[in-house]
This record gives structure tokens, C-alpha cells and sequence, in this order.
């Protein structure tokens, strides 16, 4: 038996040795194809997860919380849902002028500086002026306001912002009753913003609001989110949140707010006119034309039904009272 | 190419069409699919379905103008998994965007017309899958299996005008794929073209 096995292995060593030198071969070419098609993968899906840092932004002082009396608080400052973690609402963006791709933004946005920022209040009124943005935050002391964020997507957040009523603002420049509609303006600069330099949008970014919008109490002149400065993905120094509107109204990195007379142009509903109009109210009942609105992937979470006016319908219900919501969506 | 060399390359597609899948799985399973895991899960199946379609499409151009018969032994495997991508892109829609709720399902697959182009595409697919067999092809008989399987085109271009319909602005990537796909069957219908040219001729010579 055992001098079979001698000879057997003997004469089989050449063989084997160029097998072995094959499969070894075969065995590195696998690996790397599969490295490769590994970092194909990634580029083409990506996560953005290396970017998951905490991002640094100033503390905001005084901040002024909302009464917790859920039950008989009717003003919607607070929703009493579980706040989305703070890694989630900086690393999923809708911020075309950073990137179209929600988990890039972050690192795309990391560097935007907002030194030197100024927001020009103008239009119908009787006291335009251009704010230096310190000025601005000092009109009304900071305020948190826990709101539901439904994208137009089909997603939802759950954020507390720090910020004041934009009516705040607006009382302070004296409108004219002629006044009849807000417009306002995003930053143009595609040396900060690169996203800029494609035509994916027609830039700079605009959306408008209807003066009675504007001037409800929960319309937020949002400067922070958790207890700090707004990180640039998420609209840094100063931002809209309109949160019975599906998340594109609240437009990010404010450079000019004018009152007008006439409906403004919106930048989406410029680009898809059938898909997105001047008002879009979250609703539940008039479906986007590609996807369904009834229901919202809450981040972190599961699914859930959409609310009327994303659950602020007791607020701001009246301001839409006798309109066919399906022609104006 | 040897019998060994084919059957090693066949490993190769084996495994690296699994890449796609395990860091999925492995993503998954370290809470790293970023912060709306379940549409991402459902984006990027769908992603690979098109794209293993778009190489299963690619390998008769190549093996034509490069002469790399072998590269027709591959085929089915790519193929199929086009097929295992787009099964799991539709079981993670109903899944993870309906709930598991049929009639649900069924109601949104009627009311969106980039899903319309989407089931198309997987429902074409099914019969590919299904007579993909060695025993499939005798039966049917080449000829005949090739015109059933020219429905891949098909396939792959309601994938793309289902891609192209669901993005929100940015169409660039879904153009790409329409552009790639666009060279691929151009390709197939000069090659189809050249090949009736000489029997045109022979007409009247005759
Ligand atoms: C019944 C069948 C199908 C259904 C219900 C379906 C549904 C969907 C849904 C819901 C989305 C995502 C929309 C969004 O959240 O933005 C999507 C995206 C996509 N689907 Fe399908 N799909 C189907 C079949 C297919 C097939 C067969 C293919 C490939 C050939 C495909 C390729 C894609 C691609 C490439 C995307 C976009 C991925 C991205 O944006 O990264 N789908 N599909």
C-alpha cells in the first residue's frame, strides 16, 4: 500500500505542480475580478457611508422649546413623533446644487463657506433692506420647532429645527397691501455650488408663496436643526420649512426674499409643470404622475399613510378652504 | 479556447455576478445602505437586472468583432441573472414599498407607466429564463430559439424607458444606458442588413 502511494505521487508531481500553478493563477484572477466588480458596484451604488461624520456646526444659544402639552397644543410646533437621527437628515439631501445623488450631498456641500452671507428683503413693502445674515437671526429669538418633512419622493423625517415665523421677518419690512405673493431665491455661484454647472435645473433655485402661506405662524425661517447651525447640505445659513408642503418648497440657501404681485415662477414646477405645482400640499389623495403619495417611507423606520397636509390640516386647512386641490396641487 | 479555460470563465461570471448580491447582504447586515436602506435596495436590484441584460446584450457584438467565439458560453449565465436581479428588484418593491399588500401592488402596477414598462420587461424575461435549457433549445430548435430570444431587446429597452421614467431631473445615467443600448442593437440590425445585401443582389444575377 504505502510503496503504491510512493510511486503513485512521483509520477504525478509535474502534473500536479502545473495544476497548482494554474489554480493559483485562476484563484488571484477571481479575487481580483471580484475586487473589481466589487469597486464597480460601489461606484455605481453609491452610500455615502464614509462620510457618516458628525459635521461641525456653531451651537445655537437661547433656543426656546416648545411647550409640551400634546394634547390640547394646537399650534403644531411640536409633533410628538421619534425625531430622525441627526446622521440621517445630513446624509440624505435633496440639494441639486451640491449633487443629484441624496448621499453625496454632504461631502459635496462639506466645504461651503457662508461668511459674508446677506439676504436682500425686498419688493412691495416700505422698508426693503439687505440683511447681513446676523441681523436677520437677531429679529426674533430662536425657537424649536419639531416638524414632519415629507419629501415629494415618498419619504419622510421627523426634524427639529431652530428658526422663527417668516412673518417675523416680513412684519418687520413693512409690506404693502399690494403685496400679494412671496418670491425667493437661492444662492447662484457655481464655484461654491457645483451642481450648478450642469443644466439638470434651471439655476438659481426659486419658489414662491402666496402671502397668507408666508405669513403663517408655522412657516420657519429656519437657521438650525438639533441645537446647532444649519450644516450646508441641509440648506446653511438660512433656509424655508413649510412643513405642510412636500420638502422642495422649503428652499435652501436664501439670498433674496421679495414681495410681490404676481404668482412667482417655482423651479420645479418650471420643469415638470404636470408634476409639480406652485402649491404642493402634501396630500395623500392626488398621486405625483409617476408614483403614489398615500404612503411615506419613514426614514429609520417603516411605511406609514400620508397625512392631509402631512397631519397640519387643523393649522392651515381655512388657508385652502373652497379650492379644488387637484387642480391647484 | 480548452474545455478547462471555458469552464473557469464560467466560474468567473459565477462569482462575480454574486458580488453584487453579497455586498448587499453585507451592507444590509452593518446597517450601511445609507439612510433609506429600503429604496435603496430596491434602485440598486434594479440597477444590476439592466445591467447584466445590457452584458448579456454586449456579448454578440464582442464575440463578432473580436472573434472570441467562447464568449457565447457565458451568455446564459448572464442572462439569468439579469433575470435573478430583476426577481428580486420586483420581490423588494412588494416587499419593502408595498408591504407585502397584493392589491396594492396590482393597483400601483396600474396606475405608473414606468412600471408597466418594468413588468414588461420582467415578464418577458420569463419565458427566456424559462427555455434557457440545453433541452429547451433542441426542442424549440435554434432558429426558432433565437427569434424567442431576440425579445431580450425588448426586455432591455423597457428596462431603460422604465429607468429613464422614474428618475426625477437627472437623466443622465439612464441616457447612458439608452445610448449603450442604442450601439448595441444598431449593431445587430447592420449586421441583420449586411446579411441580406448579397441575396438581394443575387436576385436579378440570376
Ligand atoms: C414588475 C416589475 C417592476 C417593478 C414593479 C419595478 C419597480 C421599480 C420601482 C418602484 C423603482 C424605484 C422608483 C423610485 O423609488 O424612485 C424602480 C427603479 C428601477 N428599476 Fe424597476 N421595476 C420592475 C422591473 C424592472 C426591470 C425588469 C428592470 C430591469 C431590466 C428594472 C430596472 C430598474 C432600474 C434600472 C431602476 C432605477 C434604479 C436607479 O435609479 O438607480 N425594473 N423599479
Amino acid at each position: 500500500m504505502k510503496n503504491e502511494n510512493k510511486i503513485l505521487s512521483r509520477e504525478i508531481t509535474p502534473e500536479a505542480m502545473y495544476f497548482n500553478r494554474r489554480n493559483f493563477i485562476r484563484a488571484g484572477i477571481l479575487a481580483a475580478s471580484a475586487v473589481a466588480t466589487g469597486v464597480v458596484y460601489r461606484k455605481l451604488n453609491p452610500v455615502g457611508t464614509e462620510t457618516k461624520k458628525t459635521i461641525e456646526t456653531a451651537k445655537i444659544e437661547n433656543v426656546v422649546k416648545p411647550t409640551v402639552i400634546a394634547t390640547n397644543d394646537t399650534s403644531g410646533f411640536r409633533v410628538d413623533e421619534k425625531q430622525t437621527p441627526f446622521d440621517d437628515i445630513t446624509h440624505y439631501n435633496n440639494f441639486y446644487e451640491f449633487s443629484t445623488d441624496k448621499e453625496a450631498v454632504a461631502e459635496k456641500a462639506a466645504n461651503f463657506k457662508t461668511d459674508g452671507w446677506t439676504v436682500s428683503v425686498e419688493g412691495l413693502c416700505n422698508k426693503p433692506k439687505i440683511f447681513a445674515l446676523d441681523d436677520i437671526l437677531k429679529i426674533a429669538p430662536p425657537e424649536e420647532r419639531v416638524y414632519r418633512m415629507r419629501c415629494v419622493e415618498g419619504w419622510s423625517l421627523v426634524v427639529p429645527w431652530i428658526g422663527f415665523s417668516l412673518s417675523k421677518l416680513l412684519n418687520a419690512i413693512e409690506p404693502l397691501s399690494s403685496a400679494k405673493y412671496v418670491a425667493f431665491e437661492t444662492l447662484l455661484d457655481a464655484t461654491r455650488m457645483p451642481g450648478q454647472n450642469t443644466d439638470v435645473l434651471n439655476w438659481p433655485y426659486v419658489e414662491g408663496l402666496r402671502m397668507d402661506e408666508a405669513m403663517h405662524p408655522l412657516t420657519l425661517l429656519t437657521s438650525g436643526l438639533y441645537g446647532r447651525a444649519l450644516p450646508p447640505q441641509d440648506g446653511a445659513p438660512i433656509r424655508l420649512i413649510i412643513p405642510w408642503k412636500y420638502g422642495f418648497k422649503g428652499i435652501k440657501s436664501i439670498v433674496k426674499i421679495k414681495l410681490v404681485e404676481q404668482q412667482p415662477r417655482t423651479t420645479w414646477s418650471d420643469y415638470a409643470p404636470n408634476e409639480y405645482g406652485f402649491y404642493a400640499n402634501v396630500n395623500p389623495h392626488v398621486d405625483h404622475p409617476r408614483w403614489s403619495q398615500a404612503t411615506e417611507q419613514r426614514i429609520g423606520e417603516g411605511r406609514r399613510p400620508t397625512l392631509m397636509f402631512n397631519g397640519y390640516e387643523e393649522q392651515v386647512g381655512h388657508l385652502y378652504a373652497g379650492m379644488d386641490l387637484r387642480k391647484n396641487f | 479556447m480548452k474545455e478547462g479555460d471555458i469552464k473557469f470563465a464560467k466560474l468567473l461570471v459565477l462569482v462575480n455576478g454574486l458580488v453584487p448580491l453579497a455586498l448587499l447582504v453585507w451592507d444590509q447586515s452593518h446597517n450601511r445602505l445609507g439612510a433609506n436602506p429600503q429604496n435603496f435596495l430596491i434602485l440598486t436590484t434594479g440597477m444590476m437586472a439592466l445591467i447584466f441584460l445590457i452584458l448579456t446584450l454586449a456579448v454578440t457584438p464582442l464575440r463578432k468583432i473580436f472573434g472570441l467565439n467562447w464568449l457565447i458560453q457565458l451568455r446564459r449565465m448572464l442572462g439569468l441573472y439579469a433575470f435573478f436581479y430583476a426577481c428580486l428588484h420586483f420581490l423588494c418593491f412588494y416587499s419593502l414599498d408595498r408591504a407585502f399588500n397584493f392589491s396594492s401592488t396590482i393597483q400601483e402596477i396600474i396606475a405608473r407607466k414606468y412600471i408597466w414598462f418594468g413588468m414588461t420587461a420582467l415578464l418577458v424575461m420569463v419565458p427566456l429564463a424559462v427555455t434557457s435549457t440545453n433541452g429547451m433549445i433542441k426542442r424549440l430548435g435554434g432558429k426558432r430559439w433565437r427569434a424567442l430570444h431576440r425579445l431580450a431587446y425588448v426586455a432591455a429597452i423597457c428596462g431603460v424607458i422604465h429607468y429613464y421614467m422614474q428618475v426625477k431631473a437627472d437623466v443622465r445615467l439612464p441616457l447612458v444606458f439608452a445610448a449603450v443600448l442604442a450601439i448595441l442593437l444598431g449593431y445587430r440590425i447592420l449586421e441583420y442588413l449586411r446579411s441580406r445585401k448579397p441575396k438581394a443582389a443575387a436576385v436579378p444575377a440570376k
